[in-house]
């Protein structure tokens, strides 16, 4: 649907080069949700902009339905513009137009016929919840509010493509995750393909189904969610799962294992039985977990005991479980092999 | 006072209203598009142009640098091509638009800079045209900064148009000058004063009023 064949973007500035995106090859299918993830100035906003040509490429080129989008004419690029929207983390509403208004900015822009345009953006605005805020303005609505109107109006065109730059960004935890469960609604009902760009972990195991890891303008890591969460490859990863310290170390004195929860039931009182179960004392030195619709999501270093025995029923313990962890930064592929 | 002079002050304020009224929607039929033209044409703008960005901007900066007396006095032979006379209201007001429309121009520009970036990246992203930008996201979302622009606009005109009386434009300034400064009639001159005054508070009060009802941020 979307390909990147050796995407590169230089920002030329008057005493220095910045090279934003660094020959970045790249497929997005149709129908996933693609998460690209990665720290702040990684330039994965700017790679998300060439899909829809609001940045130029320095070099290489970028397919949509295999159509190369770089030559493409103002006037088409207009076109496949509206076939491709995007919501922003600061919304980007016009402030001086209503909700509805909003919502329909697109379609007259498109030039779609009046009455069509009044009946397209009440479904929409059924679809996002906001058929109370018809004739509200911008200012008048919360952070979630402003985004389900961006969202409707990304969609009013019906898009293929959703672009999602830092879209839950701004927004509370609570209200993150109910704007990520309408946009995998959308993805699921519409078939619309999205493309997430985050800086949280929790956004893409939230959401994705595959996701790019982005550090310097380069794609350091791709593949399916589970396999870059639970099987972190490069540094930038590792920082982005478990964001304090990476943890991973051991130093002589202290083995510390990294368990990660993917989507096991929350409900289980899994470290508790641990002890139990292993008579072992257990040090939890640091935890980042969620429980995202009744499953665990998210890690916990603990601190192993001395005693070899121990550590060898705890291991045994997590892998009877099928939980995941790994020690030292070396990953336990029996352990990943039950998970996956 | 004298009949005569109420008749005359009615007359001054009138003649005033006239030339500041219609000298601002002429400066601002040239102004606004003048201002986007500076605005869009800027390195970081929709249509990024540095040459007619550069000539724009020059043009701009020399009419605004020539004090408002001299500009007046400079350009009389061109007045007289357009309206036939040197004297009176209607001569008043072709000075007062060239003086103005570039100064509006100005304010434009400015109100036009602060639209947020981010709702111009958003109009793009949906597929506008350059123009659909300018007329359907820029203009109107610069709407009240524009009024604002305008309140003050209007304000500068009419001290404008007032000078205009050392040389023979009509209005108020005409009066407070013959009558006031030249026959030593004080209380004619503070009456004059007392009207300018009036009617800038006038406007801006308007202005403002309009600015609040419309803008849908401040709610």
């Amino acid at each position: 649907m979307i390909r990147f064949e050796n995407v590169s973007k230089k920002f030329v500035s008057k005493d220095n080069e910045t090279i934003a995106v660094n020959n970045v090859n790249l497929t997005i299918h149709k129908g996933e949700v693609f998460g690209i993830i990665g720290f702040s100035g990684a330039g994965k906003s700017t790679l998300v902009r060439h899909i829809n040509l609001l940045e130029h490429p320095t070099s290489g080129k970028i397919y949509f339905d295999d159509v190369n989008l770089t030559q493409a004419s103002e006037r088409e690029l207009r076109k496949y513009r509206q076939r491709i929207g995007m919501i922003f983390q600061q919304f980007n509403l016009l402030s001086q137009r209503t909700v509805i208004d909003n919502i329909m900015y697109p379609l007259e822009i498109a030039k779609a016929d009046k009455k069509e345009r009044g009946k397209r953006a009440d479904e929409l605005l059924a679809l996002v919840g906001l058929e109370d805020k018809r004739k509200a303005y911008p200012s008048q609505l919360s952070g979630g509010q402003k985004q389900r109107v961006a969202i409707a109006r990304a969609l009013a065109t019906n898009p293929d493509v959703l672009l999602c730059d830092e879209a839950t960004s701004a927004l509370d935890p609570i209200t993150t995750r109910s704007i990520l469960a309408l946009l995998k609604e959308i993805n699921e009902k519409l078939g619309v393909t999205i493309v997430v760009i985050t800086h949280e972990m929790k956004v893409v195991e939230q959401i994705c189904d595959r996701v790019a890891v982005m550090n310097a303008g380069v794609i350091e890591e791709i593949g399916t969610v589970k396999d870059v969460f639970l099987n972190p490859k490069s540094e930038t990863t590792k920082k982005l799962i478990l964001p304090e310290d990476n943890g991973l170390k051991t130093d002589d004195s202290r083995r510390i294992l990294r368990i990660a929860f993917d989507g096991q039931s929350a409900f289980l009182p899994v470290i508790s039985s641990l002890t139990i179960e292993c008579n072992a004392m257990i040090n939890i030195l640091g935890a980042n977990t969620e429980n995202i619709g009744g499953k665990a999501y998210g890690q916990m270093l603990i601190e192993l005991p001395k005693d070899a025995d121990k550590e060898r029923q705890i291991k045994k313990y997590l892998d009877s479980q099928g939980i995941y962890y790994e020690e030292g930064g070396k990953s336990h592929e029996q352990g990943y092999d039950r998970t996956a | 006072m004298s009949k005569g002079m109420i008749e005359l002050l009615k007359n001054g304020v009138d003649e005033t209203l006239y030339m500041t009224l219609i000298s601002t929607i002429i400066a601002y039929a040239i102004g606004i598009p003048l201002g986007v033209l500076v605005y869009v044409t800027d390195r970081k703008g929709i249509c990024n142009n540095r040459i007619i960005n550069f000539i724009t901007g020059v043009i701009i900066n020399v009419v605004r640098s020539v004090p408002f007396l001299i500009l007046l006095v400079a350009i009389l032979p061109f007045t007289r091509l357009v309206v036939g006379t040197t004297i009176g209201s209607d001569a008043t007001i072709v000075p007062l638009v060239v003086a103005a429309a570039p100064f509006v121009a100005r304010l434009v520009e400015s109100s036009l800079k602060e639209v947020d970036s981010g709702v111009i990246e958003a109009a793009k992203a949906m597929g506008s045209s350059k123009l659909q930008i300018i007329t359907k996201v820029l203009l109107p979302e610069a709407k009240p900064s524009l009024l604002v622009g305008g309140t003050i606009a209007i304000s500068t005109i009419l001290g404008y148009s007032a000078m205009a009386g050392f040389v023979g434009g009509g209005g108020l300034g005409a009066i407070a000058i013959n009558y006031g400064y030249y026959r030593y009639q004080n209380n004619v001159m503070l009456i004059t004063v007392a009207f300018l005054v009036l009617i800038v508070q006038l406007f801006q009060e308007v202005g403002i009023r309009v600015v609040n009802k419309i803008d849908k941020r401040l709610r």
